[in-house]
C-alpha cells in the first residue's frame, strides 16, 4: 500500500506504508542518530512530530519487552510513543536481538503509530534543512486531512504528569518538574541514590520537602509554559540547587530573565559537539529540541556555560554564585552518548 | 597552537604484504599533509617506490632504505629531526620504533615520539601488561594468562579449558594464532609460534560471539571520540582482515552501542593514547556481555576503512593531535563549517568484502581462519546491507554478479554435507555458499547454526534469494517495472537480472531505462545531511529519488578509472598513475573525476580529486556515471588490466575513450591478432599456438620441442600457468587442473630457458615515443615479471639487445598508433630478441621507472592522452650515475602450505625499490628491505641440478670468504667438498643419518635458505618442498632462484653493512 508525506510547500513523498493503516498530520523534524529507535520514539518531546530518520535501516534490533525496574518501563522512556509518524528509507521485518520480543512493525501497530519506508530520506532532510522544518501531513488511502501546527498547542500539558510520584526511598529527595520527561532522567537519580518526586508541569512544588530542583526536557515551545517559568522564576530566588535539561534549561532561563528562539530546523542527533566556556574540552551529546537559548539576553549574574561547536548556539547556563545550571544536551542519554553523565554526579554532590 | 617542532620523521610500512597493504601509503600520506600544512619538514623513510607518498610532491625528504633500525638511526643523524611519528606505517613501524627506543637510539638523537608515547605502545602490545592496565579500570578481557615455552602453553591451556585461542604478542595481522582444541594442536601451534616470538598469549575462546570495533580518538586535553563501530558479519574467530565487515554495526541496540563505546572511551583514557586507535570487542549474541581483544595504538587496515566510511580523515587527524592540537581546534575537512570533534552520522552503510587471491598458489590451505590471508579489499557504499553487499561482491572482480545468479555458480556445492562443511569450516567462497543453502532448503536458523552469522545478516541475504526468484519468474519475457525497481535497489547488476531473464546486459539496460530506473547520486558528508557540505564524495544507490549534486559544469571533465582491489599483479603501483594522472588532468585545466572503491588507497582520498565516485568500475556503472556527468571522455590506461579491459566495451556503449583507440588495445590484446602483427613487421616472438584438445597440445609441444608454457583459460584448481617439460606433464597439468574445449581453449607457447627478460615502459604521443626506459630482471626467464628483481639501467644486457628492444618499440608503438603509456616485456639470448607481451596501458612498474628517472611517465602520457603535445625527451636512461633496483616482497609465511617457489604465476604481493651508487648496493638495500638479513652466518644449501651446483660455486666461495657456516643437503654436500668448499652435512628427510635436513632448520638458526627447485614442475609434498615451506614457517630468508641468489651474495660480499649510503632520493641524480 503506498502512502504520501505532503509538506505544507506542497512537495510530496511517496512510499510504501508500515505500521498502523492512519493519516496523521505534525510538524516534520529529522534525526540523524544511527542506534536507539525504541527510546527515540517514546521521548515525550517528539510529541506532534513526524520523524524522518536520516539512517536508513530501521527495525533491525526489534522492540523490547515491557519490563518494569522501580516501577519504570526498563527499556522505554515513556509510556507509550509520542511521535505521530515515521518516515524511513528501509523497515527491517525480520528483526534480530536477544532482548526484541516483536518487531518495531508490530510495536507501532500496538501504538496506532504509521510509517512509510522507501523515501529518500537524505533528499527530505535536505529540503528541511534549507527551507527550515515544516508542517507535513501522512496520508494513506486519500484519507486526507489538514495540516496541524503542534507548537500552538500546550504540549507539555499532554505528556506531563496528572499526579505527584515518587520514586526511590533514599535520604536525598529532588522534586523533578515532569514536563515530558525521559525516564532515564528518573533513574539517573534513583542509581545515584537520590529520591524523584515527580511533579504535573503546572504544580506548586514550594510546600514539599526536597534538596534540589530538576526540570526535565519536553516537547515545543518554552514560552508555552508560563506556570512552570513562574513556578521556577520563585525557586531561583532561593538557595537550593537545581538542574535542568533541554526544555528544562529553556524554563530556567526564560524564568532568569533570558529569551528564546526557533531555530531554523533544530538539533536532533547524537553527534553535536559542546565547548565547555573557557576550555578545550569538548563533549559529544545526545540532543532533541527546536527552540533554543539566546544567551546575549541573560542577566549579569549568568554566564554561559556550554556552546554548540558547530553553530555556536548556546548549549547550556549556569549561575555566577548558586548552585543552578542547566544544558541544552541530554546527560541522561537514552539513546546517544553518556559522556556527560558526570553533570548527574556534579548535581546530586550539591544536593 | 604552538608547538617547537620544525622537523619530522615518518616510518613507512615497506613493502605491501598479507596484514599490511595499501592502507598505509594512505595513512602515511595524510599525516605528511598535515604535518606540511603546519609548515614542517617532513623526512619519509620508505623503501617502497610505488607508494604515492614517496613521490616527489609529499615529503620534503624521500629515503628509500629499509624500516629497520640501522638504517633509521643513519637518517636520524644526517637529518637531526625533533619528533618521529610511529604510528602511520602499521606493524613495521611501530616495531621498529619500539626497537629504536629500546636501543636508546631516539633518546640518543633526543627524537620526540609525537602521538601515543612509546610506553603506552608497549603496554598494548604486551599482552600481560594490557591485561594488567585494563584490569586497573574493570574492563573485561578474556581469561587469558601468557608463556614463554610448549609446555607452559599446555598447562595453561587445560588450565582454561579448551578450546582456547592463542595469539603472538607482537604480530601483524594475527600471524601464526589459532584456534586449539586439544594438546596437540597447541603443541603444534606453539612449536611454530616460539620461532617467531618468545611470548604466546593462551585465551578462553569465544566462538559465535559479535566482533565489534570501533575507532577512538583522543587528545592532550582529553577529548575522546569514537569516530566509527564496526560489526563483523563472520563472527568472532575469524580475524578481522579475513571477515566482512559492515559499518556501522546493524544488530547492536542503543545500549550496546553505547556501552562499548563508554567502555572504548574509558580504556583509550586509562592506556593514554594521542591520536588514533582502534579497539576490537567479542560481544555475546545472548546478552550484554563482552570482552575487549585488544587495542592498537596505531592507524590501521580498521581505521583506513573507518576513514573511507564516514569520510573523517583520522590519520590527517591523528597527525595533527600528535602536534598537540586538540580535537575542538581542527576543522571537519568535509563541512569545512564544523569542527573535528564530532562522531560521523552516516545515512548509508559501508562493507567491507577481503580479497583473496589463493589459486594463485599451489597447495594452499582455502580455509579463512584467525590469522591474514587476503591481499586486498573492497568497500561498497549502499543505502542497504543487500545493495552495498552485492556492489562489495562485484567489486572483488571474480567474475561474480552478486551474490546469486553467478557464472560457474560461485560457492554452489554438490551435496548438503558439502554445504554443511563449508559453512562450519569456512574458505573463501562461504558468502556464496548462503544463497545456495538456503535454495537446499536450509532454514535461515540452521544457516545460523552452521555459521553464527547473525540472523539478521541471513535474513537480508535470504531477501536476495526471494527477489532473484521473482525475476526469474520473467525468464523469456518482460519484467515488470515494479520488480525491476525491487531488483536494483536490493544490489541486483544488470548482467544478474540479464542471466535471469535470459537476455543481455544491454537490453536489459535498454529496459531499465525505458521505465526510467537510474541510480542517484548520494554525497558522504559525515553528518547525514544535518550541516551543508561542499563534499566531492560521492557514490551511487537506486534507493533515492534525486541527485545531491548538479552536473552542470563550466569546465570540461575527464574521468579516470581507478585499479579496484589489490591482489596479486595488481597493486598501489597503478594507485600511483591514478594519483599521477588525476593531478595532471588538474594541471590541464579539466575537473577531474575518479571512480574507485579500494578504502586501501589514496586515489580515494577525496582532497585529491575534483569528483571522487566511491564505485564499482564496470561497463553499468561507468556509464551510469558518463551520462550523468557527460565528461570528454575516460582515462582507461591508468588502472591496470581492470580499466583496460573495459575500453571495447566503453567505446561500444557510446563513451569516448582518451588515449590509444580502443581498436589498437584489442589489436594488442588479441593474441592473434597481435601475433600476425608482429608477423608483418618481422618481429620475432615464441612459437606458440591455440589448442582445444590435449592431442593438439602435445602434437604442438613436440614439434617446438620442450619446455613449453601453457596457459588454459578455464582453470579448475591450483595456479593457471605453468612450464611443461614433457608429455607426461603436459597431461598433468591439462587433466587435472584444468578443462579443456573448443569453449576453453589452452595457449601452448614454446618456453626458452636461460633467456633473460627485459621490459620497456615508454610513453608514445601519436605512434612516436617521447619517452622510454629499458630495465633487466635478475632472474633468467621463466620468473613472473611481477615477482623478478628489476634493474635500471641494465647491467648484464648487451648494448645490441638494447637497441634492438629500442627499435621494436618504436615500429610496435607506430603501427599501434599509441598514444599514452604503455608496457613491452622481451625475451633476449645472445642478442635475438623475442616480444612476449605489450599492454598498451601503464605498467606495475611505471612508479619504479618513473622515480628512478626522476621523469614522470604518467604526468607525461596523460599529457599525450589529453592532447597538450608533451615535450619529447627520448633519453637513453642507460648511462645514470646510480642504479636502481626493485625487489619483489612474498607472503608465503602467512599462506600456510603454499610452495614458496617462484614461477611463471605471481606471487608476491608487494615490493620495494632502493636506489644504490652501484647496482650491488641497490640490491642490498633492496633485499634487506623485503626481510633478508646480513650477516650471513649459517646458510642452508640446496642448489638442484648439476649446472646449478656448478654455477654456484663461486658464490659458495664468496660466501666461505665471509666466514659464513654452510650447511648442505646430500648431493649439494658433496659437491662442495669437492670442490675444496667446507660444508656441513644436512641429511634429507629419507635417507638415514643425522643431522636431519628438517630438524636443523627447525633449530632456527639459520640466516639464509637458498633451495633451487629442480625443474619447473610443481613437486607436491617433495623434500624440496618440505625445505622451502620449512624456511618459510619459520620465517627464515629464502631464495629459490640461482641468479638471485648469487647476485645476492655478490653484493653481501662486496659491500658491508656499513658501508650502505644513507642517502635521500634527491641525492641521486
Amino acid at each position: 500500500m503506498t502512502m504520501e508525506l505532503i509538506l505544507e510547500d506542497g512537495t510530496t513523498y511517496s512510499g510504501k506504508h508500515f505500521g498502523y493503516e492512519k493519516s496523521i498530520a505534525g510538524e516534520v523534524v529529522f534525526n540523524t542518530g544511527m542506534v536507539g529507535y525504541p527510546e527515540t520514539l517514546t521521548d515525550p518531546s517528539y510529541k506532534g512530530q513526524i520523524l524522518v530518520f536520516t539512517y536508513p535501516l530501521i527495525g533491525n534490533y526489534g522492540v523490547p519487552d515491557e519490563t518494569r525496574e522501580d516501577n519504570l518501563l526498563k527499556f522505554f522512556e515513556s509510556e507509550k510513543i509520542h511521535v505521530k509518524g515515521i518516515v524511513i528509507t528501509s523497515l527491517t521485518k525480520d528483526y534480530s536481538h536477544w532482548n526484541a520480543i516483536r518487531s518495531l512493525e508490530q510495536w507501532m501497530i500496538e501504538h496506532e503509530i504509521p510509517g512509510i519506508e522507501g523515501v529518500d530520506t537524505r533528499a527530505l532532510t535536505r529540503k528541511l534543512r534549507s527551507a527550515g522544518t515544516q508542517l507535513g501531513k501522512m496520508i494513506v488511502k486519500d484519507q486526507d486531512l489538514s495540516f496541524y501546527d503542534p507548537n500552538n498547542d500546550n504540549l507539555v500539558a499532554q505528556v506531563s504528569a496528572d499526579q505527584p510520584e515518587i520514586y526511590g526511598d533514599f535520604n536525598k529527595r529532588v522534586v523533578l518538574i515532569d514536563t515530558g520527561c525521559k525516564k532515564n532522567i528518573i533513574r539517573s537519580f534513583l542509581n545515584r541514590g537520590v529520591s524523584v518526586l515527580k511533579v504535573p508541569w503546572n504544580y506548586d512544588f514550594s510546600g514539599e520537602k526536597f534538596d534540589g530542583l530538576m526540570l526535565s526536557n519536553g516537547p515545543g515551545d518554552p514560552t508555552m509554559v508560563p506556570e512552570t517559568i513562574e513556578n521556577v522564576r520563585k525557586q531561583l530566588a532561593k538557595d537550593k540547587p537545581v538542574f535542568g535539561i533541554c526544555l528544562g534549561h529553556q524554563i530556567i532561563s526564560l524564568a532568569a530573565g533570558a529569551h528564546s528562539y526557533k531555530l531554523k530546523f533544530g538539533h536532533r542527533s547524537q553527534n553535536q559537539p559542546c565547548v565547555l566556556v573557557g576550555t578545550k574540552r569538548c563533549f559529544i551529546t545526545s540532543q532533541n529540541h527546536g527552540y533554543a537559548i539566546d544567551d546575549q539576553t541573560l542577566p549579569d549574574d549568568w554566564k554561559p556555560w556550554f556552546f554548540n561547536a558547530n553553530d555556536g548556539s548556546n548549549e547550556g547556563i549556569r549561575h555566577s554564585t548558586k548552585p543552578i545550571r542547566s544544558v541544552q544536551f541530554h546527560p541522561e542519554a537514552m539513546p546517544g552518548p553518556v559522556d556527560t553523565s558526570f553533570l548527574f554526579d556534579e548535581f546530586v554532590n550539591m544536593l | 597552537m604552538e608547538h617547537n617542532i620544525k622537523s619530522v620523521i615518518i616510518l613507512g610500512s615497506a613493502a605491501l604484504k598479507i596484514g599490511e597493504a595499501g592502507e598505509f601509503d594512505y595513512s602515511g600520506s595524510q599525516a605528511i599533509k598535515a604535518l606540511k600544512q603546519e609548515g614542517i619538514y617532513t623526512i619519509l623513510v620508505n623503501p617502497n617506490i610505488a607508494t604515492i607518498q614517496t613521490s616527489d610532491h609529499l615529503a620534503d625528504k624521500v629515503y628509500l632504505l629499509p624500516v629497520t633500525s640501522e638504517s633509521i638511526e643513519g637518517v636520524i643523524k644526517k637529518e637531526n629531526p625533533d619528533g618521529i611519528l610511529l604510528a602511520f606505517g602499521g606493524q613495521t613501524a611501530l616495531n621498529c620504533g619500539m626497537e629504536l627506543d629500546r636501543l636508546g637510539i631516539l633518546e640518543k638523537y633526543n627524537v620526540k615520539v609525537l602521538g601515543t608515547p612509546i610506553s603506552v605502545i608497549q603496554a598494548t602490545e604486551d599482552r600481560q601488561t594490557f591485561i594488567e592496565k585494563l584490569d586497573e579500570i574493570d574492563v573485561i578481557v578474556p581469561k587469558s594468562k601468557s608463556a614463554s615455552n610448549v609446555e607452559d602453553t599446555l598447562t595453561i591451556a587445560n588450565e582454561i579449558g579448551y578450546p582456547v585461542m592463542i595469539r603472538l604478542a607482537f604480530a601483524l595481522g594475527g600471524l601464526g594464532s589459532g584456534v586449539c582444541w586439544n594438546d596437540d594442536e597447541v603443541r603444534d601451534l606453539a612449536t611454530n609460534a616460539f620461532s617467531y616470538t618468545s611470548q604466546v598469549l593462551v585465551e578462553e575462546y569465544l566462538k559465535g560471539w559479535k566482533e565489534v570495533e570501533y575507532e577512538v580518538v583522543r587528545d592532550s586535553y582529553d577529548n575522546c571520540i569514537t569516530v566509527c563501530n564496526m560489526e563483523n558479519f563472520d563472527p568472532l574467530g575469524i580475524h578481522t582482515g579475513e571477515s566482512i565487515v559492515i559499518a556501522p554495526s546493524q544488530t547492536l541496540s542503543n545500549s550496546e552501542y553505547h556501552k562499548l563505546r563508554e567502555i572504548a572511551i574509558k580504556t583509550v583514557r586509562h592506556l593514554g593514547i594521542i591520536g588514533e586507535c582502534n579497539i576490537q570487542y567479542a560481544l555475546d549474541p545472548e546478552s550484554e556481555e563482552y570482552r575487549v581483544i585488544e587495542v592498537n595504538a596505531r592507524l590501521s587496515r580498521s581505521s583506513a576503512l573507518a576513514s573511507k566510511a564516514t569520510g573523517y580523515p583520522l590519520a590527517f587527524i591523528a597527525a595533527k593531535l600528535g602536534l598537540g592540537y586538540s580535537l575542538s581546534e581542527l576543522k571537519n575537512s568535509i563541512t569545512l563549517s564544523t569542527m573535528a570533534c564530532f562522531e560521523p552520522a552516516l545515512d548509508y552503510v559501508v562493507v567491507k568484502i577481503p580479497r583473496w587471491d589463493l589459486k594463485k598458489f599451489s597447495m594452499v590451505s582455502t580455509e579463512i581462519g584467525s590469522s591474514m590471508k587476503s591481499v586486498g579489499e573492497v568497500m561498497a557504499i549502499g543505502k542497504t546491507f543487500q545493495e552495498a553487499l552485492q556492489k562489495a561482491i562485484r567489486m572483488l572482480d571474480i567474475g561474480a554478479w552478486g551474490i546469486v545468479t553467478n557464472p560457474d555458480d560461485i560457492g554452489s556445492k554438490i551435496s548438503r554435507d558439502e554445504i554443511i562443511q563449508e559453512l562450519t569450516t569456512p574458505t573463501d567462497e562461504r558468502v556464496f555458499t548462503i544463497p545456495f543453502a538456503l535454495k537446499e532448503g536450509m532454514s535461515v536458523e540452521e544457516i545460523h547454526q552452521h555459521t553464527r552469522i547473525d540472523l539478521w545478516f541471513l535474513h537480508k541475504i535470504a531477501n536476495i534469494v526471494r527477489v532473484e526468484s521473482l525475476i526469474r519468474e520473467y525468464a523469456g519475457g518482460s519484467c515488470p517495472r515494479h520488480i525491476v525497481d525491487e531488483a536494483k535497489r536490493t544490489g541486483f547488476s544488470d548482467p544478474q537480472i540479464a542471466g535471469l531473464l535470459g537476455t543481455t546486459e544491454r537490453i536489459v539496460r535498454k529496459m531499465r531505462m525505458n521505465y526510467g530506473i537510474k541510480p542517484h547520486v548520494k554525497q558522504i558528508d559525515t553528518l547525514a545531511g544535518e550541516y551543508p557540505a561542499q563534499t566531492n564524495y560521492l557514490y551511487l544507490t537506486y534507493n533515492a529519488s534525486e541527485d545531491d549534486i548538479s552536473f552542470e559544469w563550466k569546465v570540461p571533465s575527464v574521468i579516470v578509472l581507478g585499479s579496484g582491489t589489490y591482489r596479486i599483479g595488481s597493486s598501489v603501483e597503478f594507485d600511483w598513475c591514478c594519483v599521477n594522472a588525476v593531478k595532471t588532468v588538474k594541471q590541464e585545466n579539466y575537473r577531474s573525476i575518479l571512480i574507485n572503491y579500494n578504502p586501501e588507497t589514496v586515489s580515494t582520498d577525496y582532497d585529491e580529486v575534483d569528483r571522487l565516485y566511491f564505485d564499482e568500475i564496470r561497463l553499468e556503472t561507468v556509464m551510469d556515471i558518463y551520462e550523468k556527468e557527460r565528461p570528454e571522455g575516460v582515462i582507461i590506461s591508468m588502472g591496470g588490466q581492470v580499466a583496460n579491459n573495459m575500453a571495447l566495451p566503453l567505446e561500444e556503449m557510446g563513451a569516448k575513450i582518451l588515449g590509444t583507440s580502443a581498436r589498437q588495445i584489442d589489436r594488442a590484446e588479441d593474441r592473434h591478432k597481435f601475433s600476425s602483427m608482429l608477423d608483418s613487421l618481422g618481429i620475432d616472438q615464441p612459437e606458440w599456438s591455440e589448442l582445444t584438445s590435449l592431442d593438439e597440445a602435445k602434437e604442438f609441444a613436440g614439434k617446438v620441442h620442450y619446455p613449453v608454457l601453457v596457459r588454459p583459460s578455464y582453470v579448475l584448481s591450483g595456479a593457471a600457468m605453468g612450464v611443461a617439460t614433457s608429455d607426461e606433464e603436459i597431461e598433468i597439468f591439462l587433466e587435472k587442473a584444468a578443462k579443456l574445449s573448443v569453449d576453453h581453449p589452452v595457449v601452448i607457447s614454446k618456453f626458452l630457458s636461460n633467456a633473460k627478460e627485459i621490459e620497456l615502459d615508454a610513453v608514445a604521443n601519436k605512434g612516436e615515443i617521447i619517452t622510454f626506459a629499458i630495465s633487466e630482471h635478475v632472474e633468467n626467464a621463466g620468473v613472473h615479471s611481477g615477482d623478478a628483481t628489476l634493474v635500471l639501467p641494465p647491467q648484464r644486457t648487451y648494448l645490441e639487445t638494447t637497441r634492438r628492444v629500442k627499435n621494436i618499440a618504436r615500429q610496435i608503438a607506430r603501427n599501434l598508433d599509441i598514444t599514452g603509456p604503455f608496457n613491452i616485456q622481451f625475451l633476449a639470448k645472445a642478442n635475438s630478441v623475442k616480444v612476449i607481451e605489450c599492454n598498451l596501458r601503464a605498467s606495475r612498474s611505471f612508479p619504479f621507472v618513473s622515480k628512478v628517472t626522476r621523469q614522470n611517465f604518467i604526468e607525461l602520457a596523460t599529457k599525450a592522452i589529453l592532447e597538450k603535445d608533451p615535450p619529447v625527451s627520448p633519453r637513453s636512461f642507460l648511462e645514470l650515475d646510480y642504479v636502481g633496483v626493485k625487489a619483489s616482497h612474498f607472503s608465503f609465511t602467512r599462506l600456510l602450505g603454499a610452495d614458496p617457489i617462484l614461477g611463471v604465476e605471481m606471487a608476491s604481493t608487494g615490493e620495494v625499490g632502493c636506489l644504490g651508487d652501484d647496482f650491488h648496493e641497490a640490491l642490498l638495500k633492496a633485499m634487506l628491505s623485503v626481510g633478508f638479513k646480513v650477516p650471513l652466518k649459517r646458510i642452508l644449501l640446496s642448489t638442484g641440478p648439476l649446472e646449478n651446483k656448478v654455477n654456484f660455486v663461486e658464490s659458495a666461495k664468496l660466501l666461505q670468504k665471509m666466514g659464513s657456516t654452510l650447511y648442505a643437503t646430500t648431493g649439494t654436500h658433496k659437491f662442495l667438498v669437492d670442490n675444496g668448499i667446507e660444508s656441513n652435512i644436512a641429511i634429507w628427510p629419507d635417507e638415514e643419518g643425522s643431522p636431519n635436513v628438517l630438524e636443523i632448520l627447525g633449530d632456527n638458526q639459520f640466516d639464509l635458505v637458498i633451495n633451487i627447485p629442480k625443474n619447473f614442475r610443481k613437486e607436491e609434498l617433495s623434500f624440496g618442498y618440505q625445505i622451502r615451506r620449512k624456511a618459510v614457517d619459520h620465517a627464515i630468508p629464502l631464495i629459490t632462484n640461482i641468479q638471485l641468489a648469487k647476485r645476492f651474495i655478490e653484493a653481501v660480499y662486496l659491500k658491508p653493512f656499513d658501508e650502505l649510503k644513507i642517502k635521500a632520493w634527491d641525492e641521486y641524480r
